[in-house]
Order: C-alpha cells, then sequence, then structure tokens
C-alpha cells in the first residue's frame, strides 16, 4: 500500500509533520513503513523566476540572454537554448549551488541528480538555468500544460510570484509512504483508512470526503436491473447509470494521485474507477450499458468448461466456482476480478453502468488463483472486504463524474443487499484490558482512541460499537492491542513474569546430542546442516534395491521440484553431498557430522503422522581409515556410558556400504548404528574419487542405552597378572572372535585384553596370520596364585582350538 | 707439622679452585682426602706426635679437611650449575614456532547461535521442548487460530502431504500441542526445522530454523513480555542493546508486535548491517490469542500468556555477518572452520 502525503493531508490537513516524523510514529502506531521516497529528492534552491528581458546571445544563435527576477534586489543573468521563453514568463529557475532531477531528455533519472553551477556559455557568463518538467523528475503526463521542448512557464492563473519555492508551487514537495499492511487491516488497503490511521496516531480531525447526492430525474431502474442468484459469493450489489459521456482526460491532480499508486491514467472515466478503488478501497467496475443484453445483470456461477474473453483479450476457461457478471444472455465479466472484452468501455460509449459490489473473498482469491489472474480488484476483494463500502464508494464516483463533467448521472441507485452487515457491539472493559497489557490506562483515555477509531460507546450499555469496516476487531484483547497502538507499545512498563517458578532445562536427549557434539569436534568433524527432503533419484544413486525398505518415503504434494520432493528415509545423501562439495572444490579433507531427522511412515499414503528418527551422520574423506571413524564412535559411546559394550557385526547388508568393510553397531538385539566405507560406485554417483568413510548412528537407540550411573570400585590393591597369547588362524576369523572368547573365559578376574601385535607374511603359512594378545589377570581381593590363571588360559586355549586357533610355535 | 698442613690445605685449595671439570675435583679429593690422601696420611702420622700435642694437631687436620671438604661442595655446586646453565643455553628453542595442535572440528554457527539462546532462556526458568516435523494441520493452523481457507494456508507457503498433514511451516503447533497437555504454568521454548515453500537464494530456503517461547500462567502481561524480551535481547546480543516494539499482526496473538533491537554492529547509529537505520528486526511476539488459549482447553479468562518465535538463520546471519543463506547448508569445510 502506497500513501502520497499529500493525499493524506487532503483528509488530515492540520497535518504538520516532516516526511521522517510521519513515517516514525505511523510505523509505531502499527502501520509499517517499509520504503519512503521523496518526490523532490535532488531538487534543490529552485525559485519562480520572471524572465524581466531578453537579448540575443552576441555569439550563437541558438542562445538567448536573459535577466530573470528571483525576488532579489536584482535580477539574475541566464542564458538559455529553450525556444519557448518571452519577457513576463514565470519559470522554475535553479540557482547557482542548486540541483535537478535529471536531463530535458527525459531519460533515466541519475540517482544524486544534476548540480548546477555558474559559468560562461560561448563568453557570456550563466548564474542558474531556467527548467523544463523533465529536469525536475516530472513528465508532461501529469503537468500537459508543459511544452514538449523547452522550459516549463507556469500558467498565467498560477498563484506565484518570483523568488516563491518553485518546488512547492508546482506540487512536487510531496513523499510516497510505501506501507507493509497486515491483512487482518482489510481497512488500511485504501487512502482512507491510512488518513484515519494518521489521524489518531497524530491526534488530529479527520476530514474523509463528503459524498453529495448526484443524479437527474431519471430512475435507473428504468436502465438497468440486477440479480444476485449466488448470494453465498455475492453479499451485496450496487449499480448506477451515467449517460451522455464525454470521455476525455483526467485533471492533474487525479492523474498525480493515481501516479502515486502506479496507476497509469487513461481517461477520466477508468480513472475514477480506479482513483475510488484506491481512495476506498472499493473496487469498481464499468460496463457499457448497449452491449448488456435485454440491460438486465445477473450474478451468477459460471458452468464447468464454459470460455470467456476478458479485457485483455485472452479467453479464459471456467469452473462451477467462478462467480460471473451476466447480461440477460451471456457472461460479461469475472466477478472481482476482470471485466469481459464484451462489455467493454470503449471511446464512442453512450452510457455506462457502474459497478460497486462485494464478493467473498475467498472464492475471489481461490478464483484468482485457479485463473492465474492476479489483478488488483482481485486483491482487494481477497482480504474479505465491508460489504457497506459499496455505496459510498459508487456515489463517490457518481460525484466525481459530475464534478469533472465527464457525464450526467441517472437518478437514484439499485443496492441489492439482502442481509446487511451490522456493526457489532463489544463490552468496555479497562480493568481487563490494563491487565492484559500490564498497563494503566485511564478508562477515559481508552474512549478517546475509540472514538478516534470511530468506536462509538454507550455508557447505559457499556457497550462498543465497531463499525463494519474494522472487522478485525472481535473481542477485548483486539480492543486492548487498539489501546497499546495509540498509547504506545513503547510506552508499556517493563516486568518479568511473577508466579510460580519453573525448572529451566533441555531433554534429557538433548544432552546426549551435545555429548556427541563434543566427541566429534574432539576429533575434528565438523557440524553440517543437510535438507530434509531429497530428490528420489538418491535411492538409485545409493544403490538401493527397488524392494528396500529406505524406498517407501512420504511425497510431498507440491515440492519445489523433484529435487526436494521427498521426506528422506535415510540421513545418508545430505552428508556424502556435502562431501562431495568439498572434494569438487578441492578441499584436501572433510570431516563433517549431521543431526537430523529421517522420516519413516507407517502407511502410504499417510494416515498419521510418521515417526520421526533422529540420526546422527557422521562422514569423512581425506587422512584417518574405517579405523580412525571406529575409534571416534567407541569414544562417543565411552563417553555416553556404554564403554566396550558395542559389538561392530560385520554385515553386507547395506548395498551403499564397501561390501568388505561394513559393520552394524549392535549392543545385544539393539542396533545402534552402522559404519562403514562407501562403495566405490556410490563414490562415483557422487563424484567422490577417494576413499569415504561413513557411520550412522540412531540416536533414539544410543539415548536409551547411555547411562551416567557410574560407581567407584576403588583403585587395585593387588597385584595382577599379566599373559601374552601370541596365535595363528585362518586369515578370515575376526579378532572379534578371539576377543569375545577372552572375555567369556576370563570372567571378572580378566581386568584387560590388549591387541598388540598381527601379522601376516612371511614365516605365517598362507593364509593365515598371526594375532596376539596381552591379558591382565585380577582379584580384588587376592594375589592371584599362578595356577589359577593358568587354568582360565587352559580354559580359552581350548575355546580357540574350536576356531582352529594355535598357539604361534 | 702445622706448617706442613698449612702447604696441604693452600695447595688443595687452589686445585679446587682452578679446578673447570668435576673430575679435577675428584682428583683433589683422592688425592687430599682419600686413603691414600695426603691429609688421611698425616692422620696415620699422629702416632708419632707427642702426645699431649694430639688434640691440638687432630683440631687442625680436621679444620684442614673440613676447609677442603666444603670448598670441594662450593666448587662442585658451581661446576654442576655451570654446566646445567650451559646445558640449557644448547636447548633453546625457537618459541615462535607453531605449537601442536589436534585437528579439531567446528560447530555450525546456528548451532552455536541456538545454545546461546537456549543459554539464556533456561536461565530464566525456561524447558526445552520438542515436537514433530510433520505435523496435522490442525496444530498448525486450526489451533493457532488460521481456519481454512486463510491466505496463509496457501499452497505456495505450505508444503502439503495429504490434506491434512504438512511440513510444518513454524514451530508455533508446539505452542499447541504442550497447551493440550495442560500442565500448568508453561514456560518453554521449543527450536526446530520449519518448511516453507520459497526457492532457494541468497536470503530464502525451504527450509529453516526457528525458535518458538510460551508463557502461560495467572496475570501474564504484555508488560511481561517486553521486559522478557528486553533480559533475553541484552544477554543475547549484549549489555546496551535496545530494544523497540512495532505492532504488527499474527492470527494467534493479540495484540501482537514485531520488535527491533538496536544494530549490533554499529550499536544504532547506522550501518550496512541495519540498512542504515540502527535497528535489526529480530522477532515477533505477542500475547497468546484467548481463541487459541480457548481452543487448546485453558481458560482465558484465568490464564493469560504470550508466545514468540525467532528466525534463527536470519539471527546467525546477522550476528556473523554471513552474506548468503546458502552457505548454512553447503558444509564447506572453509566456511565451517571459521567458527
Amino acid at each position: 500500500m502506497n500513501t502520497p502525503l499529500s493525499w493524506i493531508k487532503a483528509y488530515v490537513p492540520d497535518l504538520d509533520v516532516t516526511a521522517q516524523e510521519f513515517v516514525d510514529a505511523m510505523t509505531l502506531s502499527g502501520s509499517h513503513v517499509e520504503n519512503y521516497e521523496k518526490k523532490d529528492k535532488n531538487l534543490e534552491k529552485i525559485v519562480v523566476g520572471k524572465i524581466v528581458k531578453i537579448e540575443r546571445h552576441p555569439d550563437a544563435d541558438r542562445l538567448v540572454v536573459c535577466q530573470v527576477d528571483i525576488g532579489g534586489t536584482e535580477p539574475i543573468q541566464i542564458v538559455t537554448g529553450a525556444p519557448n521563453v518571452r519577457e513576463g514568463d514565470l519559470v522554475p529557475t535553479v540557482l547557482d549551488g542548486g540541483k535537478v532531477a535529471g536531463g530535458h531528455d527525459g531519460q533515466e533519472l541519475p540517482p544524486d541528480g544534476i548540480k548546477i553551477k555558474k559559468g560562461k556559455l560561448r563568453g557570456v557568463p550563466s548564474e542558474g538555468m531556467m527548467c523544463a518538467i523533465e529536469e525536475l523528475g516530472s513528465s508532461r503526463e501529469l503537468y500537459p500544460e508543459a511544452p514538449e521542448d523547452g522550459v516549463y512557464v507556469f500558467p498565467k492563473d498560477a498563484d506565484v510570484k518570483p523568488g516563491d519555492d518553485a518546488v512547492h508551487a508546482l506540487g512536487l514537495d510531496d513523499v510516497v509512504v510505501e506501507y507493509e499492511i497486515t491483512s487482518n487491516r482489510v481497512d488500511c488497503f485504501s487512502i482512507i483508512g491510512m488518513a484515519r490511521e494518521a489521524a489518531v496516531t497524530f491526534d488530529k480531525p479527520f476530514y474523509p470526503p463528503v459524498i453529495a447526492e448526484t443524479g437527474n430525474a431519471e430512475k435507473v431502474t428504468d436502465y438497468v436491473s440486477v440479480e444476485i442468484q449466488d448470494t453465498d459469493l455475492c453479499p451485496r450489489y450496487c449499480a448506477r447509470v451515467v449517460k451522455n459521456l464525454k470521455i476525455g482526460p483526467s485533471p492533474k491532480w487525479m492523474k498525480e494521485r493515481l501516479a502515486s499508486q502506479g496507476i497509469r491514467s487513461i481517461n477520466n472515466l477508468v480513472d475514477i474507477t480506479n482513483y475510488v478503488m484506491e481512495e476506498y478501497g472499493q473496487p469498481m467496475h464499468a460496463f457499457d450499458l448497449n452491449t448488456i443484453a435485454g440491460h438486465k445483470i445477473v450474478v451468477r456461477r459460471a458452468a464447468d468448461g464454459d470460455k470467456f474473453t476478458t479485457l485483455d483479450g485472452q479467453e479464459r476457461t471456467l469452473d462451477h466456482d467462478v462467480l460471473m457478471i451476466c447480461d440477460g444472455e451471456k457472461e460479461i465479466g469475472i466477478a472481482g476480478i476482470m471485466g469481459g472484452e464484451n462489455s467493454m468501455v470503449t471511446d464512442d460509449i453512450q452510457t455506462l453502468v457502474f459497478e460497486a459490489a462485494c464478493f467473498d473473498g475467498t472464492n475471489i482469491r481461490l478464483s484468482s488463483k485457479r485463473l492465474g489472474m492476479a489483478t488488483d480488484a482481485a486483491a482487494k476483494f481477497t482480504k474479505g472486504l465491508d460489504p457497506n463500502l459499496a455505496l459510498d464508494a459508487i456515489n463517490r464516483a457518481c460525484q466525481l463524474i459530475e464534478e469533472m463533467g465527464a457525464g450526467e448521472v441517472v437518478g437514484g441507485v439499485i443496492d441489492i443487499y439482502p442481509n446487511p452487515v451490522q456493526p457489532k457491539k463489544l463490552p468496555f472493559e479497562p480493568e481487563k484490558m490494563n491487565a492484559l497489557l500490564g498497563t494503566d490506562v485511564a478508562p477515559e483515555q481508552m474512549l478517546y482512541y475509540f472514538d478516534k477509531l470511530g468506536l462509538s460507546y454507550d455508557k447505559e450499555s457499556n457497550l462498543l460499537t465497531v463499525p463494519t469496516f474494522r472487522q478485525d476487531l472481535n473481542c477485548m484483547a483486539d480492543l486492548a492491542e487498539e489501546v497499546a497502538r495509540f498509547y504506545g507499545y513503547n510506552n508499556i512498563p517493563v516486568s518479568l513474569p511473577r508466579g510460580e517458578a519453573t525448572v529451566g532445562k533441555k531433554p534429557y536427549d538433548h544432552r546426549i546430542y551435545d555429548i556427541a557434539r563434543i566427541v566429534l569436534e574432539g576429533n575434528g568433524f565438523s557440524g553440517g546442516m543437510c535438507y530434509s527432503f531429497e530428490s528420489p533419484k538418491v535411492f538409485d544413486k545409493l544403490l538401493l534395491p527397488a524392494d528396500s525398505e529406505y524406498r517407501k518415503a512420504i511425497e510431498i504434494s507440491n515440492p519445489l521440484g523433484e529435487d526436494f520432493s521427498i521426506m528422506r528415509t535415510i540421513s545418508l545423501n545430505g552428508v556424502l553431498t556435502s562431501l562431495a562439495t568439498n572434494y569438487n572444490r578441492k578441499n584436501k579433507y572433510a570431516r563433517l557430522y549431521e543431526f537430523g531427522n529421517v522420516y519413516l511412515p507407517h502407511a502410504l499414503p499417510l494416515t498419521e503422522l510418521p515417526e520421526e528418527r533422529m540420526k546422527l551422520t557422521i562422514g569423512m574423506y581425506g587422512g584417518g581409515d574405517f579405523f580412525t571413524l571406529k575409534g571416534v564412535i567407541e569414544e562417543l559411546c565411552d563417553k555416553t556410558g556404554l564403554k566396550d559394550q558395542c559389538t561392530y557385526v560385520p554385515t553386507t547388508e547395506h548395498p551403499f556400504l564397501h561390501p568388505g568393510r561394513q559393520a552394524n553397531i549392535t549392543k545385544g538385539k539393539l542396533n545402534v548404528g552402522w559404519i562403514g566405507q562407501i562403495h566405490p560406485e556410490v563414490g562415483d554417483n557422487y563424484g567422490i574419487k577417494t576413499e569415504v568413510y561413513v557411520a550412522v548412528i540412531d540416536m533414539q537407540t544410543l539415548v536409551m542405552l547411555s547411562s551416567f550411573d557410574i560407581k567407584y570400585e576403588g583403585i587395585a590393591k593387588f597385584p595382577g597378572s599379566t599373559r601374552d597369547l601370541s596365535m595363528v588362524m585362518d586369515k578370515g576369523i575376526f579378532v572379534g572372535q578371539i576377543e569375545e572368547i577372552l572375555k567369556k573365559c576370563g570372567g571378572k578376574l580378566l581386568e584387560s585384553c590388549k591387541l598388540f601385535d598381527i601379522y601376516e607374511g612371511e614365516q605365517i603359512a598362507e593364509g593365515k596370520k598371526s594375532v596376539a594378545y596381552t591379558m591382565t589377570f585380577r582379584a580384588k581381593d587376592r594375589t592371584l596364585a599362578a595356577e589359577e590363571v593358568d587354568k582360565i588360559v587352559e580354559k580359552i586355549l581350548k575355546e580357540l582350538s574350536k576356531l582352529g586357533i594355535e598357539l604361534r610355535g | 707439622m702445622k706448617e706442613k698442613l698449612e702447604a696441604i690445605k693452600a695447595e688443595a685449595l687452589e686445585k679446587i679452585e682452578k679446578a673447570k671439570v668435576l673430575e679435577s675435583l675428584n682428583d683433589v679429593k683422592v688425592a687430599v682426602l682419600g686413603k691414600k690422601g695426603e691429609l688421611t696420611q698425616v692422620l696415620k702420622g699422629m702416632k708419632d706426635v707427642a702426645p699431649e700435642d694430639r688434640p691440638k694437631v687432630g683440631q687442625m687436620v680436621n679444620d684442614a679437611r673440613t676447609a677442603i671438604e666444603s670448598a670441594l661442595e662450593a666448587k662442585t655446586k658451581a661446576i654442576n650449575q655451570a654446566l646445567r646453565t650451559e646445558k640449557m643455553k644448547r636447548e633453546t628453542i625457537d618459541v615462535t614456532l607453531p605449537g601442536t595442535k589436534k585437528l579439531t572440528g567446528h560447530r555450525h554457527p546456528n548451532q552455536i547461535a541456538l545454545e546461546d539462546l537456549e543459554r539464556v532462556f533456561i536461565g530464566m526458568g525456561y524447558e526445552i521442548v520438542d515436537g514433530p516435523e510433520v505435523e496435522y494441520d490442525k496444530y498448525n493452523f486450526e489451533l493457532l487460530n488460521i481456519p481454512a481457507n486463510h491466505p496463509a494456508k496457501d499452497e505456495q507457503d505450505t508444503f502439503y502431504i495429504t490434506k491434512d498433514i504438512l511440513l510444518r511451516t513454524q514451530t508455533s503447533p508446539v505452542q499447541a500441542r504442550v497447551m493440550e497437555k495442560g500442565h500448568l504454568p508453561i514456560r518453554i521454548i521449543s527450536p526446530g526445522r520449519v518448511f516453507r515453500a520459497d526457492e532457494v537464494d541468497a536470503t530464502h530456503s525451504p527450509s529453516f530454523h526457528q525458535v518458538e517461547g510460551l508463557v502461560i500462567d495467572k496475570g501474564i502481561t504484555m508488560a511481561d513480555l517486553k521486559g522478557t524480551l528486553q533480559q533475553f535481547a541484552e544477554e543475547f546480543f549484549g549489555k546496551d542493546t535496545k530494544v523497540k516494539f512495532r505492532p504488527h499482526h499474527f492470527p494467534f496473538t493479540e495484540p501482537s508486535a514485531e520488535v527491533d533491537v538496536t544494530c549490533f554492529k554499529c550499536g544504532g547509529k547506522g550501518c550496512r548491517v541495519c540498512k542504515g537505520s540502527g535497528w535489526i528486526e529480530i522477532l515477533g511476539c505477542g500475547m497468546v490469542h484467548p481463541k487459541v488459549l480457548h481452543d487448546c482447553g485453558i481458560n482465558p479468562e484465568e490464564y493469560s500468556g504470550f508466545a514468540f518465535g525467532i528466525g534463527l538463520e536470519r539471527v546467525t546471519l546477522l550476528k556473523y555477518e554471513i552474506d548468503d543463506m546458502r552457505l548454512l547448508y553447503e558444509n564447506d569445510m572453509r566456511f565451517l572452520d571459521q567458527f
């Protein structure tokens, strides 16, 4: 929404503020100013000058030397090439050191304007410049009296004298303010609405336009009739007729005001409908009466598949939910969106029918979306207009017709309004309002604000009557906001909530996430952030088979494109993509981790919310191998109370991982996650030509298993006994299997077992490897006897031999 | 006898004095104090001394011995000290060489900002609560006073899965879920991922984070809301931060406000970060709409409350002067390493 300050001042004449004061105060009372533009930007030191004498330039045929009276004691001398100067003319004159907005060619204005300095033209001193309208940043469209070529000359009847501020005299000292109006304030999408806000904000009287009686002695009903068939979509329809039309240009003030709204002047009739739409916020439409069959207007829904050509020449396909304006035979306009080509106003129009109606906002919004027609009128209706606006608007339009001599208004108005909207009544509850705001505003003060806002108060019933244009005021809290706005949000005191104390805390799972972050960052992994949605192509990139559970993903019905169309069921793609980004950018290494959900549907299509599982995804390339990453996971387990409790079970079940380098991380029957090297083919798919290691931890499981229940066990008092085992075995045996045996047989007395050597090659038979462990045995309550330890070792050897493991000779 | 002793002593002391290395001292020790040393020889020769002179001579020998021993000790210490000084001199290192660092990772800037924010509110007694990212329309819209056909529900803003299930567009549904549980009073913040159908560019992302705040209790006022956010701004952005409340509209709060803080870059003078205004918009807030309270099962005549929502990325980008939102999702190590 834009408003020129001058238009606001037309209804709030006592408003005497600078642009900055206006903008600041309006923002603080709720009309957030996004931007404002001074129309006199770069216009400096420009006064009205009177040409008192013109002489030929001694050395140039096309230049003349003028003596210009600028209200001082002596006239100044200005050399000009303008062809239209005459003695006695009053012209805008920029003085030495002043600025104009642009050149006389009307090209795009330079951002900082053009500085004017005194100098010599062909040897003759010149102390300023007389200005063309283009040099003042405007155009002949708004100042039609300006010459096509030459300086602007004030009309003879202009009330100006030499030395006056020419910018002010031309009305160029205006400011156009752009607001961000919130969707609840439908009334503020109009100049009148904004002027009312300004009047309350600055506590000045508000004078809305006075609508005069219009029309001749004829009856409108003799010209046209109106019938609403679908009243659910059209609560009100007003129509009036204007005959003997005189189409012509609009006056300058109207063109200027329309221009400030970004609307180009067409002719007086079209301009009036646009003007009223901006002034009142009520869209209007004009039909040529001669094109209306049977001189009858019918408002009804379209039939599915109807074709209709709108006044922009485009053919539209309609459906049953589109509301149409029809005549006795055919459709002539899409209600609230755009008129039809078949009834549009042309230059040879004789008689027109004005329409000011109220249409259902939601219907207009949906229709305009379906039809792909975002018109100014639709934008207004979409917000849900007050039906009570329509009559004022149509009468205002007729008043402008008469004032501008654009035609003869036929008497009377057709007003179909079966269920008039009545003003709401709300109780006046000053204590409750103060209690909500934490303020102590006097009831009288509140009533003062309400009165200025157009709410009347009846003391007897203690009720406030809310005008129908304020559809947003429905309860005490809404009224309290009005009080707060004009009392000033920044005048509300500052306090902290009292009452029952509450415990500030993080949920337990967040504490585990924090530990994970510390562990990961301590190992060189940085936190990343990835999207929750991705492309279904990811499944192929990850080599997932057609029947993979991962492929059962939730689809977004209106995605931004295929790349963001499904909710991820596997978290790997985000980190892999990020690693690829780093790889392509030639970063030597990358170590990333990411916390984010995967979304697992219980059934597709969704009938209930999916399961959201938090996954910690870790990925790395460049420096380090499988065991580097495994070490990190082990540290994470250590720090969450799972020291030595997780098993790394070799597997081949993850198709995106190297079949010989992947493991599930388990505890008992629970799967905590998995770890492995990315399958080289997957690496190719992501364009990473180096070894990539990844792990995914299911945080719900880790959180569930985590424990911080630590009990001090004392420091060993009795000596331990160590034994080394050097074994030879098949290469295919995992050391995990050996450790399992050591732990099982060692029982409580086995304090630790550490792998200290693993060897393949010479001295060892083909297909075999040698593995060596140091075991430490210790009892808490005594010194272990050698025989005791021997017994255990014997048991271990027996178990190992079952796997074909022998002691190395 | 006396002369002899004096001579031994003088000679020994001179040798000690002249000694440069520990070996020379040892030589003196052996030559004078050793089993066959000169002084020992003198003692052995005591039998030839007249008995009445023996105590006196004995005394003289001891004196000489003590003198030599203490000279030896002092010199040993001096030589050792010199040796150590010499050694340390050789051991001098270039302390300006770089330290040996372990490769450590970096926290994502969004996470750092979130943790700063959580710390402030936990300190004020707020509990952190999570909610689902795939959400029912009922919680995301309906219970928040955004009825069917509200423009905010337009497909262009919201990602839908089915008619009733969508990707939450805000963290506010957590408000409705917490209120519905009915444990009063409520003081929560709820950070999380939200989704809107905005194409990716320097200032937009279809996925970003909000932090929702909600307080419900008896007698909560708008003054409390102002005080709370003022406190937050001072803790989060710095002690001298000022806060400005501007009226705004949100369907689920009434009165509603947008909050600006004095620019944390220039302190309010006007700069590139605040686009010259001196203020930066950081959040939306308001008093919980009585209809929302009612629909979530809380009696608005008895309870009132406030809510606020902060766009986390916005705060992160401003705080770290990051000029492109896409950087937050690329995870380039050269970006992450800076935090």
